[in-house]
C-alpha cells in the first residue's frame, strides 16, 4: 500500500507529473499588452504548477514546521493561540528518553530492510528474467504482499507470530524447539517487524528492478556467453553494473517509504513492549494520535526530523548520479 | 518597475492559495450545522460514536424521537471513537460544533479545556440524580460538562467448566491471595489461569487501573509501593505462567477470543461481552475484580458522556436541552442500555429498573457503583499524559524489560516532566 503512492507522491517524480499537469489551457491573463506581455503569460502558464506546489508542498511543510515551533495542546489548537516555544519541542525530542532507542531502530531498520528487500528483488528479478514455463504465474504471485491491504497483512503476521496461539511457534514446538517471544520479547520484536516489513517490501524491489533488467540488450549477455562468460561473471559483469541507475533509484525510494513505516509496526507491537520496536515515525504517530491527547507539537518536530533525515539522502542520491552522469 | 511587477504577480498567487486554503479548511467541517432545512423547529446536529447503528436503527429512531419531542430534526453523524475527539476539537476551530456530542467520558475533560462546552448549569440540567463517581469524570474544579448516558466497566469472567474441574469455587475469590490460590489449582490441573489486556495503548492502562487502585495505588505517584505490589501481581503471573506471554500485545478484543478458546479460567473484560459470554460454547460467569485484601475494587468507567458544545446562537440551548433531557430520565437510560446491551444507568432508580428487567446484571452493577472515572480526582487532562507511561511501565515489565520497580520509578518521573 505505502508503495502505490509512489510516482505522485514522492519528492522526487512530482515534479515531472506537475510539469505535465501544467499543460492544461492557460488562464484568461493573455490579453496583458506592453513589454511584460510574454512574461505575464509565463507566469501564466506557471501559475498552476506553482499552486499546486504551493498548496500540496509548501504549505504541509510550512505547517509542520509551525507545529513543531509553537506548542499546540487541544486547548491552543481550538483557541488558535499556540505559544511560540521555539526549539524548545526539538529539545524536549531530543532529550527524551525514547530518542535514542527510536534513532538506532529506525537505522536498524531501514538498513536492514533495505539490504535484504533489494537482495532478494534483485535475486528473484533475475531468476525470473529466463522466462520459464508458470514464469509468469510465479512472479504475479510474488506482487501479492503488494496487493494486500497493509491492515490485513500486518494482523496476519503479527497472528503468526503470536507467542501463544502463532502458527510459528506451532511448527517450532511441532518439531521440538521452544517457544519464541517474537513480538513480545524486547530484544525481539524490532527483528519480527523488520522480517514483515522486509516481505512487504520485496514485491517493490522485484517489479522495479526486473523492468530495469528488460533495458539491458540481450545481445551484450550473447556477446558474453560467446566469450565464455559463466553466469557469475556475467552478473557481476554485466547486469549488476548497467542496473546500478535503476539500483539506485529503488534504493532511495525504498529508503524514504521505509524511513515512513508506521502501520506494520503500529500494527503489530505499537512500537513495544515499551520503546523496544519504535522508530521515529511510529513515535511521531503515537505523539499525535496514540495517547488520549494529541500532542502535535513534539508529533511535529519528530516529523520535521525525519523530514531532515530523508532529505540528507536525497541529497546523497542527487550527488551520486551527478557523479555517475560525469563518469 | 520590471521586479515590481513579478512581486506583484507572487502575491497575487500568495493570495490565490490562502483563498483556496481558507476555502477547503472552512467546508471540511463546515457541512455538519450548515443543513438547517427540515422540520419547524430547525436542524439539529448530533454526533456519536456508534458507527455500528445505522440510520434503520432503533438507537437512530431513539435519537429521532428526542429531537421529535423537542419539535426540532436531528441530524445524526456516526465517527469512530478516536475520529469523534478530532472531529469534535476541529469543528470547534471552525466554530461548527454541533448542538450534541455524545463524547468517549475521559474526552470530556480534553474538550472542557479548550472551552468549547458548556456546562450543565448554563443549560439548567439537572445532574443530582446521576451517581457521583460516574458524574466526576466530567467534572473539572465546580464544574460539570455533561452527563453519562450510561457506564460500564470491568469485571472478572470465568468459565465455569475449567473452575469446576480445577476445584474453585468462584465466590471464594475476593482478595489477591485468594486469586494467586485459584490460579495456582487451575494451572495444576493443566489449564490456563487467566488473560488480560496489557496492550500498550490506552487500554492497556485500562485493564491494570483496577489492580492499581485495587492494591489502593494513585494515579499521581505511580512509583508507591502500592503501584509497585499491583504491577508485580501481573508480572509474576506471566511469570509462573498463569497468564499468556501474548497479554504484553493483547487487546481486549484479542483477550476475549483467547478466553473464548475456552482453555483460560479467568479473564478481564468488560460489560460490552454480556451477550457474547452467554453464547459462548461453555457456562461462563462473572465476578468484581477483587482489591488486594478483598472487596470490589474500583474499575475505570467506561461509557459517553452527553455534551452540548457552545454555540453562537444561544437561543439553540432550549431545544438541546429538551434533547438531553430526553435521552437522561430514567426510561431513558434503561433504554439506552437495552439498546446497547452493555451500558448501565448511572442513577439509583435506572440500575433497578434495569435489574427488575435483568436480574444476571447485578454484578455489574455493582461493579458500576464501585467504579471510578480514569480523569477524576480533578486529574482531568493530565490523565493521558500520565496513562501513557503507566501503560509503558507495564510494557516494560511484563516483558522482562525492567523491574516493576525500576519501570515505575521511571515512568513515575516521566509523567512529571509531561505535566510539568
Amino acid at each position: 500500500m505505502k508503495h502505490s503512492t509512489s510516482p505522485v507522491s514522492s519528492g522526487v517524480l512530482a515534479p515531472e507529473a506537475a510539469t505535465a499537469a501544467s499543460g492544461a489551457p492557460p488562464g484568461p491573463r493573455r490579453a496583458a499588452h506592453g513589454m511584460h506581455g510574454p512574461r505575464w503569460a509565463a507566469l501564466a502558464f506557471a501559475t498552476p504548477l506553482l499552486v499546486y506546489l504551493v498548496v500540496f508542498y509548501a504549505y504541509p511543510l510550512w505547517r509542520n514546521v509551525d507545529l513543531a515551533l509553537h506548542d499546540y495542546t487541544p486547548r491552543a489548537f481550538v483557541r488558535g493561540d499556540a505559544k511560540f516555544v521555539g526549539l524548545k519541542n526539538f529539545v524536549d525530542v531530543i532529550t527524551s528518553d525514547t530518542f535514542r532507542p527510536a534513532l538506532v531502530h529506525t537505522l536498524a531498520f531501514v538498513a536492514v530492510s533495505l539490504v535484504f528487500q533489494y537482495s532478494i528483488g534483485l535475486a528473484l528479478a533475475v531468476f525470473f528474467r529466463q522466462s520459464f514455463r508458470l514464469s509468469a504465474v510465479l512472479r504475479g504471485m510474488f506482487l501479492v504482499p503488494w496487493l494486500l491491504p497493509l491492515i490485513v497483512s500486518a494482523s496476519t503476521w503479527a497472528w503468526m507470530l503470536n507467542s501463544d496461539n502463532g502458527i510459528v511457534n506451532s511448527v517450532l514446538v511441532a518439531f521440538g524447539g521452544d517457544r519464541v517471544n517474537w513480538l513480545t520479547d524486547p530484544h525481539l520484536a524490532l527483528w519480527s517487524v523488520i522480517i514483515a516489513n522486509i516481505w512487504l517490501g520485496i514485491p517493490f524491489n522485484l517489479v522495479i528492478l526486473y523492468s530495469g533488467l528488460q533495458n539491458i540488450p540481450t545481445d551484450l549477455y550473447e556477446a558474453a556467453s560467446l566469450d565464455g562468460a559463466g553466469s557469475w561473471a556475467t552478473f557481476w559483469r554485466i547486469t549488476f553494473p548497467l542496473l546500478a541507475p535503476v539500483s539506485a533509484i529503488t534504493l532511495l525510494l525504498g529508503l524514504i517509504y521505509t524511513l515512513k513505516v508506521v502501520d506494520v509496526i503500529w500494527i503489530m507491537t505499537t512500537g513495544g513492549p515499551g520503546d523496544s520496536s519504535i522508530t521515529f515515525a511510529v513515535w511521531s504517530y503515537r505523539e499525535a494520535f496514540g495517547t488520549g491527547q494529541p500532542a502535535f507539537s513534539p508529533a511535529a518536530a519528530i516529523g520535521s526530523l525525519l523530514i531532515v533525515l530523508a532529505l540528507v539522502f536525497g541529497f546523497v542520491y542527487l550527488r551520486l548520479q551527478r557523479r555517475q552522469e560525469e563518469s | 518597475m520590471r521586479k515590481s511587477a513579478t512581486w506583484r504577480a507572487a502575491g497575487a498567487v500568495g493570495a490565490a492559495v490562502l483563498l483556496s486554503v481558507g476555502v477547503t479548511a472552512c467546508s471540511s467541517g463546515g457541512s455538519s450545522s450548515s443543513t438547517t432545512t427540515g422540520a419547524s423547529g430547525g436542524s439539529y446536529t448530533w454526533w456519536d460514536p456508534y458507527p455500528q447503528h445505522d440510520e434503520s436503527s432503533s438507537w437512530a429512531k431513539r435519537v429521532q424521537t428526542c429531537g421529535d419531542e423537542a419539535g426540532v430534526t436531528i441530524k445524526r453523524t456516526a465517527y469512530d471513537t478516536t475520529a469523534l475527539t478530532n472531529q469534535a476539537l476541529l469543528a470547534a476551530q471552525e466554530g461548527t460544533s454541533p448542538d450534541v456530542i455524545l463524547i468517549d467520558n475521559p474526552a470530556v475533560s480534553t474538550l472542557a479545556d479548550t472551552g468549547m462546552l458548556t456546562t450543565t448549569k448554563d443549560l439548567g440540567l439537572d445532574t443530582s440524580a446521576i451517581d457521583a463517581n460516574l458524574l466526576a469524570a466530567g467534572q473539572t474544579g465546580s464544574d460539570t460538562w455533561g452527563i453519562p448516558i450510561g457506564a460500564n466497566t470491568l469485571a472478572l469472567y470465568y468459565n465455569k467448566t475449567i473452575l469446576d474441574a480445577a476445584g474453585v469455587d468462584p465466590s471464594t475469590v475476593t482478595s489477591w491471595d485468594s486469586l494467586d490460590a485459584a490460579l495456582a489449582k487451575i494451572k495444576a490441573a493443566g489449564h490456563k489461569g487467566i488473560t488480560f489486556a496489557g496492550i500498550g495503548t490506552e487500554e492497556g492502562s485500562f485493564q491494570f487501573l483496577p489492580w492499581f487502585w485495587g492494591a489502593g495505588a494513585d494515579l499521581t505517584t505511580l512509583d508507591s509501593p502500592e503501584a509497585v505490589k499491583a504491577l508485580s501481581l501481573w508480572t509474576d503471573w506471566v511469570k509462573q505462567g498463569y497468564a499468556p506471554n501474548s497479554v504484553i500485545q493483547n487487546s481486549q478484543n484479542t483477550t476475549w477470543e483467547e478466553f473464548l478458546t475456552g482453555d483460560f479460567g479467568f479473564a478481564e473484560n468488560g460489560t460490552w461481552q454480556v451477550n457474547s459470554a452467554k453464547s459462548a460454547s461453555f457456562p461462563t460467569g462473572v465476578i468484581t475484580l477483587p482489591g488486594v485484601t478483598g472487596g470490589a475494587a474500583p474499575a475505570p468507567t467506561g461509557g459517553e458522556f452527553i455534551v452540548a458544545p457552545v454555540q453562537k446562537d444561544t437561543g439553540r440551548y432550549t431545544a438541546t436541552k429538551k434533547i438531553i433531557d430526553c435521552m437522561t430520565t430514567t426510561d431513558g437510560f434503561v433504554q439506552t442500555a437495552d439498546t446497547f446491551a452493555y451500558y448501565i444507568p448511572p442513577t439509583t432508580d435506572g440500575q433497578a429498573a434495569l435489574l427488575k428487567e435483568h436480574p444476571e446484571l447485578s454484578t455489574w452493577v455493582d461493579a458500576v457503583k464501585a467504579a471510578k472515572g480514569r480523569t477524576s480526582d480533578d486529574l482531568g487532562t493530565k490523565y493521558p499524559k500520565i496513562s501513557e507511561q503507566l501503560w509503558t511501565a507495564v510494557q516494560q515489565a511484563l516483558s522482562g524489560s525492567a523491574s516493576p520497580q525500576d519501570a515505575l520509578t521511571k515512568a513515575q518521573a516521566a509523567a512529571q516532566k509531561a505535566i510539568g
